[in-house]
């Protein structure tokens, strides 16, 4: 093999053997996978850090996931806890930062399966909110583990909404504190991870009141159990909201203050002052506050969100070629599943995806590193476009993400409902994406407000100069278009200028088309909200049209770089071919509407795209393993390199605790229903 | 009651009393229902504990004590009908799973379909009971739809007459069957079976897994269960490994097939009749999908009633998330969704009783065509279903993710429906080739008749070329006629194009497989797309048959919806085949956003209609009385996990970790 570390696992006497139709899927491959894994990871010498930092956690019994399936909500919140206190202790003796690569690689190989999880949120919003004193106050604190903090916002009765939340921090002159109080029932903190059982302190996000005027929404340090016995503070109320689809390692929690008092200092105040008479100092602009939910966003893709994509088509296709079912022609043996069409068009764009979030969320990283310092100086005039596209991209990678995990579920037939395939885990991890930090339906609108002000800028300033004022992600706004699409046969499809510019057309026309819907209903005189509220069907389908394209082109962008690698370039540009026109036969209608594309180009591209599904099996495998995941951390029966699933299925089962553990439900209740019976003997 | 959703039930255009009962099929039927239910919920035996709070094992064990009441209680309230044992189940239950489940729906009746008389005078009485306990084992850890492809044999040896039953390598290991690990001591096991040297293909054998009196497993049987899964905690599905695990003679079970004594196998006559049992289970799978989607769209409507978030306008209050157009586009079709699938269901159900009736006098030429249809609908309806359940759950935002909300469990409960019974895909290919066959016929001169005429009319079957003007190019986007004349119209583009792509590959390649499997995307579009016709169709046709006019009123609405969304979500296909213009689709967008102003006050009453009661819902955010945040605040401090202000891992781990420093 090609460079890579010997990935048998588990010491049973099969899995030192490689099965035979596994074997034959990598008996050769079309490129060097071990090139594409250094891809991937930026660079071959982070993928050598990645695996001394893997076998480091995998050689360690603590982090082992061995029998996460089998543990109880408790039993997985302990043990959350146990690893995270280990992890710290290995960091800590060879020095891995929390924001070092090691920290990260180690955080994937433990598969985040972590408790505390929120301590990093805090950090990352003291940083981005906190002011420099306060910075140097507390981040010490928290990376010492002498206090535990958490981050509050959402609330029983609110979420995304911000300006709704209703936990009031009112502040006393007289004594410099702020009195932070729950006011209803449904102000009540809801969901907030490590609350429930762990934290000593929390980041409460609250509407500020002072000098008897409401200032909005402001971050406010408050402690909340004792640092001797961890007992709940006085006037404060907390526990864990009770069980959920997964996170059973992060005890989601509950917070009611009931008149808590804080020092004046407590509040985070980088972008906003109260004095201490009472005199409230504005220092950013009202879009501050969201700063740390882009940061956090921005993270998410490529540490949470897509490798859990990526983590399900490694599974669903590693068992796809080891699954046999029916027969292709009589006088063959059964069939591999991923020999079938049905079965490739329900996977391989599912790993288009994955590759193509890959890329996009690192050029993301890139545009985030380069304008979040400049914001944290006070200069918002990129803050607009990175929020734009960080909450666009966080909707639209959750929601396909989401889809395509359990679609690759859904593809392993019924061992997919097996806990011990790993996926059922991976859904309903992933599943929550689409809710937390921010729900999906309403980034996308905050995208389409983005993108009908870019659009109506666009038109106020024709003749003038508009490129150079529009931010780079909608600078095609104003780009030359196309009225009808060139293609004249199939293979035209397959050139990336092409299929670019028709998401480009398409989406261009979209947002043209919500545009000229809200400006209609505004001049039969709705109000600005009614009109905006009966066009938002339309605003969401161009948000998602203008997402699609983004991706696209981040895509196409990324494989220009790749020319000193033909082979793998090779590789990638037909799940990028694919991406792009599996995206456009999802959404046909959309294409034909306005005859950019006419009924027989659709036609060519269904041909093309059932073409490239053939020309991708070959490489279906080495795709998948360039992602280079462990059996440890994919923690799957189905999934693992060495392909001896039904071996591994049924070994595992076999451990499970409803085989080690008696049945008390027989002697209870089963014999004696069969009693009567025995007397007929 | 939430004032919200008092309001909501004051503003309704219509009795949902009078709906229930259109949907129960009469007022009797709802009467009865509820008179089920209410005997269930007066029952003391039946107080049950929130499972959301218990560990898997407990959950089993509840389950068994559960099916053990059920089947005094059944017996006691001398309920026998079919249906109403699954409404007494189903309230019961909850989420209907019981280990002792496949005794009723799989052991009892293949013994009732494939036993002799005297099989039937051994086992019957016994398991009807639960003295004995049975399962159905069919799927194998490597094997599943594909029967033909199953290893476990039956060998039978004359010398002691006795079938000779083994699992040859780790893939034959019987996987899955439901109540297999732990509850069940005789399963109805298939295998191969070999006499005289021959293979003859499946037979089904009675086989004691478990002793009588010990519950041990017996020599030569392995069996376990096969561990946690997605959902169905309660229950214990099991593998089953024979090492040459002798069995009587007797044990196979010879009504058709026999084997006798000095080893001679006799053919059976017909094996036609097994369609008839899966067309009932397609046709309650069916049932079960649209009432699986009810649930969530109740759920999902009624907490959207009481949420109120954001703005609409400055100034004012919070509204309801009802009122965001994005939450009725996400909702409404679904809840359309939800009553379409149902009068599915319910056509499904009538169209086997009247078969039945047909076979009980000899006559099988329907069964053919129905067998191939409803797999097709099964694939069709769970698919949609399956998204849909997951759409009601994410509009609940933060809340659904929480078991409190039920919508996790509706879902986990619901999902194994797309590959059980038969994976989807192949269900889809399944009503594909029936697809093609009637194209086949149709294009050698011969009518077809049924769901599937509509392909007599396809322009290039007509022997004089004719123009584009055969097909009615005027849809009115009003009328839920005219829209099933465009589903039709797609249909049957549809079926035409694959027939086509699949005569292209096979004069392209000489092997008809081959040709099959590359052109099998299309083929599940084109069943896809029938299945749609079949949907719409089916629903604009209940419109005339309801005398109320209210209610006529309001159906009419969703159906309009159902099949305009469609439209939208499929608009490639319309525009493409040219049965709709640009134009055309976008009045079919207009007319969506209207529907949904039309439907939102009546949104509330709709879901009262189907008349779940809160504990079969399972949900605190879809309770009828809407006070959802002081019972979610109830619940959670109910939380085990909240029984000690301060857990031990405090100070297990976090203590040292603060100390340590």
């Amino acid at each position: 093999r090609m460079g890579s570390p010997a990935r048998v696992s588990m010491g049973d006497a099969w899995s030192w053997q490689v099965h035979p139709d596994m074997e034959s899927e990598r008996r050769q491959p079309s490129f060097d996978v071990e090139r594409l894994t250094n891809i991937l990871d930026g660079g071959a010498e982070n993928t050598a850090l990645r695996r001394k930092v893997e076998s480091i956690i995998h050689s360690d019994p603590v982090f082992s996931l061995k029998d996460n399936y089998f543990m109880s909500q408790n039993e997985r919140y302990e043990a959350g806890v146990k690893k995270k206190f280990h992890l710290h202790m290995i960091a800590q003796r060879l020095g891995w930062s929390e924001q070092s690569r090691e920290f990260r690689y180690a955080f994937r190989a433990v598969t985040g399966d972590l408790a505390l999880g929120l301590h990093h949120i805090f950090l990352k919003s003291l940083q981005s909110l906190g002011s420099e004193e306060q910075i140097a106050k507390w981040a010490p604190l928290c990376h010492e583990f002498r206090i535990i903090a958490t981050y509050a916002q959402t609330e029983l009765g609110h979420g995304t909404y911000l300006q709704g939340l209703e936990t009031e921090a009112t502040y006393d002159a007289d004594t410099q504190e702020f009195v932070m109080h729950s006011p209803t029932l449904t102000a009540t903190k809801w969901w907030p991870g490590d609350l429930g059982r762990s934290a000593t302190h929390a980041l409460v996000l609250a509407q500020l009141i002072c000098s008897g005027a409401r200032q909005g929404m402001h971050a406010f340090i408050v402690p909340i159990r004792s640092l001797q016995d961890h007992t709940l503070l006085p006037g404060v109320t907390a526990g864990d909201i009770g069980p959920k689809m997964d996170f059973e390692y992060t005890d989601n929690g509950f917070l009611q203050l009931d008149h808590v008092r804080i020092p004046r200092e407590n509040m985070l105040s980088r972008f906003a002052q109260v004095l201490p008479d009472g005199t409230y100092i504005k220092l950013g602009t009202a879009q501050s506050n969201y700063l740390s939910m882009v940061v956090v966003r921005v993270g998410l893709l490529l540490d949470e969100i897509n490798p859990l994509l990526e983590k399900a088509c490694v599974i669903a296709i590693r068992y796809s070629v080891i699954r046999r079912q029916s027969r292709l022609r009589p006088s063959d043996p059964e069939a591999k599943v991923l020999d079938y069409q049905t079965q490739q068009h329900k996977l391989f764009p599912q790993l288009a995806a994955a590759y193509a979030f890959h890329f996009m969320g690192t050029s993301l990283q890139e545009f985030f590193q380069e304008s979040y310092s400049a914001i944290l100086d006070r200069d918002f005039s990129l803050l607009p476009e990175l929020h734009a596209l960080s909450s666009g991209l966080k909707a639209m990678v959750s929601e396909f993400c989401t889809q395509g995990a359990e679609l690759c579920r859904r593809a392993c037939g019924g061992h997919g409902y097996s806990k011990l395939s790993g996926l059922p885990s991976l859904v309903s991890r992933v599943t929550a994406s689409c809710t937390y930090e921010g729900e999906n339906t309403v980034l996308y609108l905050q995208v389409a407000r983005f993108l009908v002000k870019s659009y109506l800028q666009a038109q106020a300033s024709p003749g003038s100069t508009p490129k150079t004022s529009l931010p780079q992600s909608v600078a095609y706004l104003t780009a030359p278009d196309l009225a009808r699409c060139p293609a004249r046969r199939a293979a035209d499809f397959l050139h990336p200028e092409l299929y670019t510019r028709a998401w480009a057309h398409v989406a261009v026309r979209l947002i043209k088309d919500s545009a000229h819907h809200l400006q209609t209903r505004l001049q039969s005189g709705a109000d600005e909200h009614e009109a905006w509220n009966q066009t938002t069907v339309i605003h969401l389908q161009a948000a998602k049209a203008h997402c699609y394209y983004i991706t696209v082109k981040g895509f196409v962008e990324a494989l220009q770089k790749l020319d000193h690698e033909p082979a793998i370039q090779q590789a990638l540009q037909r799940l990028c071919d694919l991406f792009a026109l599996h995206g456009i036969l999802s959404t046909a209608g959309d294409f034909l509407h306005d005859g950019f594309l006419s009924g027989a180009q659709v036609d060519m591209v269904r041909s093309a795209y059932l073409d490239l599904l053939f020309l991708i099996r070959k490489d279906a495998i080495s795709l998948t393993d360039a992602f280079d995941f462990t059996d440890q951390c994919l923690n799957s029966a189905l999934g693992c390199y060495d392909g001896n699933v039904y071996e591994r299925l049924f070994y595992w089962a076999q451990k499970s605790p409803t085989n080690t553990q008696g049945n008390p439900a027989y002697q209870k209740y089963l014999r004696p229903l069969l009693q009567s019976w025995r007397s007929k003997l | 009651m939430n004032e919200d959703l008092r309001r909501e039930r004051a503003s309704a255009t219509f009795n949902p009393e009078l709906l229930t009962h259109i949907l129960d099929g009469s007022p009797e039927n709802t009467r009865r229902r509820r008179e089920i239910e209410n005997l269930i919920l007066n029952d003391p035996d039946f107080k049950h504990e929130d499972l959301n709070f218990l560990t898997r094992s407990q959950r089993y064990e509840v389950a068994v004590r559960k099916s053990a009441t059920l089947v005094k209680k059944i017996r006691e309230f001398g309920i026998s009908d079919p249906d109403e044992i699954m409404w007494f189940k189903k309230l019961h239950m909850i989420n209907f799973v019981e280990p002792v489940g496949l005794n009723f729906s799989m052991f009892i009746p293949t013994l009732l379909n494939q036993g002799t008389t005297a099989q039937k005078e051994k086992w019957l009485l016994p398991a009807q009971r639960l003295q004995i306990i049975g399962t159905y084992a069919q799927t194998e850890l490597g094997h599943g739809t594909h029967l033909r492809g199953l290893e476990t044999t039956a060998t039978y040896d004359p010398e002691t007459q006795e079938f000779v039953l083994n699992s040859p390598t780790v893939t034959s290991i019987k996987w899955w069957p439901g109540g297999l690990g732990k509850t069940s001591n005789h399963a109805i096991v298939l295998a191969q079976l070999y006499t005289q040297g021959k293979c003859y293909g499946l037979h089904a054998f009675i086989v004691p897994i478990r002793e009588i009196g010990t519950h041990k497993p017996l020599p030569g049987i392995t069996v376990g269960d096969i561990g946690p899964k997605f959902g169905y905690d309660e229950m214990d599905n099991g593998y089953l490994k024979m090492d040459h695990y002798r069995i009587p003679r007797e044990n196979m079970l010879m009504k058709y097939a026999q084997v006798k004594p000095d080893g001679t196998y006799v053919k059976p006559v017909s094996n036609k009749l097994t369609y008839g049992t899966m067309v009932f289970i397609r046709s309650f799978l069916v049932g079960e999908a649209a009432r699986s989607l009810a649930k969530a769209c109740t759920i999902a409507i009624r907490y959207s009633a009481v949420r109120h978030q954001s703005e609409i306008k400055p100034g004012e209050p919070e509204p309801q998330i009802l009122d965001f157009q994005t939450q009725q586009y996400k909702l409404f079709p679904l809840l359309a969704t939800a009553y379409a699938f149902h009068f599915v269901g319910a056509y499904m159900k009538e169209t086997y009783h009247r078969i039945n009736e047909d076979i009980g006098q000899g006559d099988l030429s329907e069964l053919p065509e129905l067998h191939a249809l409803t797999a097709g609908l099964k694939a069709f309806t769970s698919w949609t279903t399956n998204t849909a359940i997951e759409a009601c759950r994410m509009a609940c935002g933060g809340h659904g993710y929480s078991h409190c909300s039920g919508l996790p469990n509706i879902y986990v409960t619901f999902t194994p429906t797309c590959t059980f019974e038969g994976e989807n895909t192949v269900m889809m290919l399944q009503t594909a080739r029936f697809l093609m066959k009637s194209y086949d016929q149709v294009h050698s001169g011969k009518l077809v008749c049924g769901m599937v005429s509509y392909l007599n009319d396809l322009p290039s079957q007509r022997i004089q070329p004719q123009q584009v003007a055969v097909w009615p190019t005027v849809v009115d986007i009003n009328s839920p006629h005219s829209l099933t004349e465009a589903y039709r119209l797609r249909a049957a583009r549809l079926v035409e194009m694959a027939a086509k792509n699949l005569q292209t590959e096979v004069s392209h390649r000489k092997s008809k497989e081959v040709a099959w499997n590359l052109t099998s995307v299309d083929l599940v579009r084109a069943s896809e797309a029938h299945c749609h016709y079949v949907t719409v169709k089916l629903f604009s046709e209940q419109l005339l048959k309801i005398q109320d006019k209210s209610i006529q009123a309001v159906l009419r609405n969703l159906c309009l919806l159902y099949s305009l969304y469609g439209i939208s979500q499929k608009a490639g296909d319309f525009l493409q085949e040219n049965i709709l213009t640009d134009s055309q689709i976008t009045q079919v967008h207009q007319r969506i956003k209207e529907l949904l102003t039309v439907i939102r006050p009546d949104a509330v009453t709709l879901v009262d209609a189907f008349d779940f009661q809160d504990v079969s819902l399972g949900s605190v955010l879809g309770r009828y009385d809407g006070n959802v945040y002081e019972n979610l605040f109830e619940w959670a401090k109910n939380s085990p996990l909240n029984k000690d202000e301060v857990h031990e891992s405090f100070y297990k781990h976090l203590k040292p970790l603060q100390s340590k420093l």
